[in-house]
């Protein structure tokens, strides 16, 4: 039995802590640990993103991690877009714009796109396609989540100009 | 899907990351971005005893010009080359590379040093790599070594580093004017290893006459091959249609491919030909465009 | 005859956002692996590596004494209880556990439970097998040779032949296809492929040993019939099992079978009397569950020289795997496969199915298929094109010809099939507009003449949906029928509940929009729930598009009980007959005097605290709703494509989807289905097979090489409708999901088969692989 570790990380800014074994996939010490749910898994290939987290800044797939690695870092999963309970613009475009339909690649989607957001607040179709290539989806063929992606974006810019 | 168990270890400096490789032997491994090793641990193929977690050593992640080298540090992520403004204006090749590997989630985390030690031969930077001529260094238990790249691939899944050694700089000779580089990656789909892929990197002086070529290919061989034959062929030739089809076809007759899911060997021949036209000729175009230093 | 209600209220036809989507885009859903239950332990499987060997010994001691485990079941364990083996969806039997030998690689041969899924995992291991190689059969055009292994020794027939089905008029079809001046003959593979729902299947199995009560939460689509399946076969009795189907990611017909995980997740609970979470991985779910296709098909036309056709004769090998595991009515071995004379007019047709056994992972139906309309609609689409190219004839000509006319509806297709209603032409033609047919053919031939490869294909399907009338349909034994309960609260707030369970489809909004249309209270008022078998009437579940059909107008019909008695009950508040009532939605008025008028709000007050004399109190119905007919939606698709004749890669341009599906109740859900389906569809064509080497190894069987297009692979693709309603159907709808998984691949192997006709090339099977394409042009000398 390996030597148990302490692991500190602020999730969604809260301080969070707890003693793990080092093979713990980051996604089930979301998961299991935190009890954070939303983050899911959906293959064991490191392929399909509905593990998708964002880890110091950016998208990871945090079934690719170890949770150790995270001691010391920052994490947001979906449960930590909306803002006091207030839906972020991306949330609010996946459901103006149809972008979910049975919902399980969905909080890796949004934060694909609220990464990709960040860094490129006026992205073109391709580069949403391309910035969301690392998550699957099989119920929407994207389409929608492509609009809901340039909803989002809109509304961003909208807000800041009016801000 | 559960790797594994293993203890896990977080050394703070190169030395300490060195001792405790030396110290544990076969049953240590490094882990550096674990986009690839993470996966191999997670199905058990790879069942290392220790992890020698490298991300908190400070001073190997940079991209910067110094000495006539472009210097890449063995911890700098792929998204960190896509992002860079020095990659993105002088050395598409580089570019080409970084984007085609995996997804933006594993760049985010995936490193060109890890990329290239994992000696996979499916994997993108080593073709690039034996492309532009580039160095390796790596620091173990006898110090700092140089290794070219050409040098550095001996079979599958080995490389020339040897047990306690880590890869911690790649040094690229900064091309002349002139010269121009492309990565084509022939994929079945965005995220999936390459079916062929093939860099290019030309230098080109006014006379159209081709004097510097180097040209490396992805996933056709045990290791990443450098299509020798076709770079002889060319050095000191126009860089014109005619030519580079008789260079793809050189480099084709390199390749050394398995038939596998990703089409038959005959194919696969057939596509490094087609992919090393395309380098080359995109490389010649770039190699127009690079402003003069 | 359908109201118009405002937006307010949210009846047919609105684009209502998804009541669903609130707790998905938070990450609130709650999925099965996300139940929680104090002291939860974990099942993992141990799998065969071999596809065909006896089991000469299990070691479990090891595993067993690895700390945190807390049992191994084996099949011998299984065996005492009579639970090793148990009855498939369609005639037959599987192994729970494999007792005496294997029969598919990854097939399931011992579960082992512990405290946590890393002490599993490391336990599971530790298990060892000894196995006896035997001979594999992959190829099931072998099964039935006289030196064929036998598969199944438990059956009493030694053969690996399942059945033989055949339907519609051999000797008048085998006259016309000997006697037409014209025919044209197709061998097409529908290549093995699976739905690969983003979920994995999985489930927590609770036995509550204090109160003798099961429930167990599971990846299901059909929670009812589960529920009674269990009961049947394990011997609990029905009413102390809840199966609860929470939300669900992704079925597409993956989740309708039971799987051995469940049952060896519920022997467990009840042996340790603690819940017992099992979660397939993703190979596992590739690897063993519900596949789909696998049909080898032949098709023969007969037709005059001017192209009016006069017969079609089918031929097909279904490769079922090791257990006939197909989730399918169970007079239909072969599914709704004689569809496929299709949106044509047949003077007749025959068309036979023999299933065999293969060293393979059982099944057969799934994957959006209506039960083989899929295979069906493929074949028949390709082979037109086939004869298209026979007569020099242009493809949309030819459909144009010979489609059912409008006044022939409804029609009586040689294979026995009533289609509803139909507009063939009107889909097509819209098609045709959309995507600029007559330039584009006039683009391909300035192409060709400068080398270059562009192809068309179209695909003019028609779906048969809505399983299904009780006289006909039934799975093991259970009619077909669905269901559902409606109860109006006094402020005029509604629950409803149905027999059906979404995996993505939006029946939160959709069926809540049937209600609405038919009462008049907004949808906002409406809380709609499935899943739970406690609560939600009994039904057969969602998959082969039978949800709208079925349930839809079971919620049409129990919301008209309910405007019964509403009607009644303002009779008695406004003081008048009934019949001086007429209703809009939302509210009755009196006659001539629209003032006097009572909303359904106002009703449902009444009905707890004013009832009219000999009534009695509340404001509820239920409904089990027998459809007459199936439904019969289809559509016509048109896709262009570009080769690179480099690399042979194929390029989707453009598709074209025009799809009727009659009265929609929501156009923006049938727009997501059709995107979703059309990109299964493009997958199925150019990315995607289940394979097996000679020696059964599964090829392929991870997402590293079953491969799921992402955003870059996929096009955008360009939807628009025609509206033919159901005549039979109280709202006149046919249903959709299915629609673009059945129509599309056709049209993706036709544009593709079309861009290289010039060069003789007349079929091409699927996966259309840049190697295969590649190989064509070699072999045609256009290679670069």
């Amino acid at each position: 039995m390996a030597t148990k570790r302490l692991v500190r990380v602020k999730v969604n800014g809260h301080d969070r802590g707890a003693e793990i074994e080092p093979r713990l996939l980051l996604v089930h010490f979301i998961r299991d640990v935190l009890g954070l749910t939303g983050t899911h898994v959906g293959c064991d290939t490191t392929n399909c993103g509905a593990c998708t987290v964002i880890l110091d800044g950016r998208p990871v797939k945090s079934c690719t991690v170890f949770a150790v690695q995270a001691e010391g870092r920052e994490i947001r999963t979906i449960e930590g877009v909306a803002n006091n309970g207030q839906l972020h613009p991306l949330q609010e475009g996946f459901k103006e714009e149809h972008g979910l339909q049975c919902g399980f690649c969905t909080p890796g989607m949004i934060l694909s796109a609220y990464a990709l957001l960040e860094k490129n607040p006026h992205p073109t179709e391709e580069e949403i396609r391309w910035g969301i290539s690392g998550n699957l989806c099989r119920c929407t063929g994207y389409q929608n989540i492509v609009k809901a992606v340039q909803y989002a974006a809109n509304k961003m810019s909208e807000e800041k100009h009016a801000a | 899907m559960i790797p594994q168990s293993f203890e896990y270890c977080r050394p703070g400096t190169l030395p300490e990351a060195v001792a405790l490789l030396e110290q544990h032997g076969d049953a240590a491994k490094i882990l550096s971005g674990g986009q690839s090793l993470i996966p191999m641990m997670k199905v058990r193929l790879a069942r290392p005893e220790y992890l020698i977690d490298i991300n908190q050593i400070a001073g190997l992640q940079y991209i910067k010009e110094e000495d006539g080298y472009l210097k890449i540090g063995g911890l700098t992520r792929e998204a960190d080359l896509e992002t860079s403004d020095l990659v993105r204006s002088k050395y598409p090749i580089i570019l080409d590379t970084a984007s085609m590997i995996a997804d933006p989630q594993v760049r985010n985390l995936a490193t060109v040093g890890g990329n290239l030690a994992h000696g996979d031969p499916a994997n993108d930077h080593p073709a690039t790599m034996l492309a532009l001529g580039a160095e390796i260094i790596a620091v173990g238990p006898r110090g700092e070594r140089n290794m070219p790249v050409k040098d550095f691939f001996l079979s599958v899944f080995t490389t020339a580093l040897e047990h306690g050694e880590i890869l911690t700089e790649i040094r690229i000779p900064i091309p002349r004017a002139g010269s121009g580089g492309a990565y084509f990656k022939l994929e079945r789909k965005v995220g999936d290893f390459a079916t062929v892929g093939v860099a290019a990197q030309v230098t080109v002086d006014p006379a159209a006459i081709c004097q510097e070529v180097g040209i490396g290919l992805t996933n056709v061989g045990a290791t990443p091959l450098k299509a020798n034959r076709a770079e002889d062929f060319l050095r000191g030739k126009r860089l014109d249609e005619s030519n580079i089809k008789q260079a793809a076809q050189l480099a084709a007759e390199a390749a050394q491919p398995s038939s596998d899911l990703r089409g038959p060997a005959e194919y696969k021949v057939a596509m490094v030909k087609e992919l090393t036209k395309r380098a080359l000729t995109r490389a010649r175009e770039r190699s127009a465009a690079q402003p003069i230093r | 005859m359908l109201h118009k209600t405002s937006p307010e209220i949210g009846g047919m036809g609105h684009s209502v956002k998804r009541k669903e989507d609130l707790r998905f885009i938070q990450g609130k859903g709650t999925y099965v692996e996300d139940v929680h239950l104090p002291a939860m332990v974990y099942g993992q499987m141990v799998r065969s590596p071999y596809a065909h060997a006896r089991i000469k010994a299990i070691r479990t001691e090891a595993a067993r004494n690895f700390p945190g485990v807390l049992a191994v079941i084996t099949g011998q364990d299984l065996e005492k209880a009579g639970l090793s083996w148990m009855p498939t969806l369609f005639h037959d039997k599987q192994m729970v556990l494999a007792t005496g030998k294997v029969l598919f690689q990854s097939q399931e041969v011992a579960f082992v439970v512990a405290e946590d899924r890393y002490t599993a995992a490391d336990a599971a291991e530790l298990v060892e097998v000894d196995y006896e190689d035997l001979p594999v059969l992959v190829d099931p055009h072998r099964a039935l040779d006289a030196d064929a292994p036998i598969l199944r020794e438990d059956r009493e027939e030694k053969t690996n032949h399942i059945f033989h089905w055949e339907v519609g008029d051999r000797k008048a079809t085998d006259s016309v296809l000997q006697s037409a001046p014209v025919k044209a003959k197709l061998d097409a593979f529908f290549p093995r492929c699976h739905p690969a729902p983003l979920e994995t299947c999985g489930c927590v199995a609770d036995y509550n040993s204090a109160t003798g009560k099961l429930t167990v939460w599971e990846t299901s689509q059909a929670p009812h019939a589960h529920r009674t399946l269990f009961a049947l076969v394990a011997g609990l009795p029905e009413n102390n099992i809840r199966i609860i189907a929470p939300d669900i990611g992704g079925g597409f017909g993956n989740k309708v079978p039971i799987y051995p995980g469940y049952v060896c997740a519920v022997v467990a609970s009840l042996q340790l009397g603690r819940p017992v979470k099992w979660i397939e991985t993703r190979s596992e779910n590739l690897q063993s569950t519900g596949f789909a296709r696998d049909y080898h098909m032949t098709a023969e036309l007969a037709a005059d020289r001017d192209g009016t056709l006069r017969g079609l004769r089918v031929k097909t090998l279904a490769d079922h795997g090791a257990f006939n595991a197909a989730a399918q009515p169970s007079k239909f071995p072969a599914g709704l496969f004689s569809i496929c004379t299709g949106s044509y007019d047949f003077a007749t047709a025959f068309c036979e199915v023999d299933g065999v056994y293969t060293n393979k992972a059982p099944g057969g139906i799934a994957y959006r298929c209506s039960f083989r309309v899929t295979e069906a609609a493929y074949l028949i689409e390709r082979a037109m094109d086939v004869l298209a190219q026979e007569l020099k004839m242009d493809p949309v000509e030819l459909r144009l010809k010979n489609f059912v006319p409008p006044d022939k509806f409804p029609y009586q297709s040689p294979l026995g099939w009533s289609y509803d209603s139909g507009n063939y032409h009107g889909a097509m033609n819209l098609a045709l507009e959309k995507i600029g047919y007559r330039d584009l053919r006039k683009e391909q031939e300035d192409k060709r003449r400068k080398g270059e490869l562009m192809g068309i294909g179209i695909s003019s399907f028609t779906e048969i949906v809505g399983a299904g009338p009780a006289h006909t349909f039934d799975i093991v034994g259970i009619k077909m029928f669905d269901s559902c309960e409606i109860r109006v609260h006094p402020t005029g707030k509604a629950i409803a509940r149905m027999g059906t369970k979404a995996q993505g489809q939006g029946h939160e909004t959709t069926f809540a929009q049937i209600i609405a249309q038919e009462l008049g209270i907004p949808v906002a008022d409406i809380t709609v729930e499935e899943g739970d078998t406690d609560t939600a009437p009994y039904g057969l579940g969602t998959y082969a598009s039978r949800s709208t059909p079925v349930a839809g107008a079971a919620t049409s019909m129990a919301s008209r009980k309910i405007r019964e008695k509403a009607r009644k009950i303002a009779g008695h508040l406004l003081e008048v007959n009934e019949e001086d009532l007429e209703w809009e939605p939302g509210k009755f008025y009196v006659k001539g005097a629209p003032s006097k008028s009572k909303t359904i709000q106002e009703i449902a007050f009444a009905a707890y605290t004013d009832i009219p004399p000999g009534l009695e109190a509340g404001l509820e119905a239920v409904h089990y709703y027998d459809p007459p007919n199936l439904t019969f939606p289809f559509g016509t698709y048109i896709c262009v494509v570009d080769i690179d004749k480099g690399t042979g890669e194929v390029k989707v341009r453009r598709f074209v989807a025009v799809d009727d599906c009659g009265n929609i109740i929501n156009p923006m859900i049938v727009e997501g289905q059709i995107h979703g389906g059309l990109t299964e569809g493009l997958a199925i064509a150019f990315m995607q097979e289940i394979a097996y080497d000679e020696n059964g190894n599964i090829q392929g069987g991870t997402f590293m090489d079953y491969l799921v297009p992402t955003a870059v692979e996929t096009p955008n693709w360009e939807t628009d409708k025609t509206c033919t309603p159901s005549p039979h159907h109280p709202i006149g709808a046919k249903g959709v999901g299915e629609s673009p998984n059945v129509g599309s691949p056709a049209a993706f192997v036709n544009a593709v088969v079309d861009a290289l006709s010039h060069l003789g090339v007349r079929h091409i099977d699927m996966p259309i692989t840049p190697w295969k394409v590649w190989q064509i042009l070699k072999a045609k000398g256009v290679a670069e």
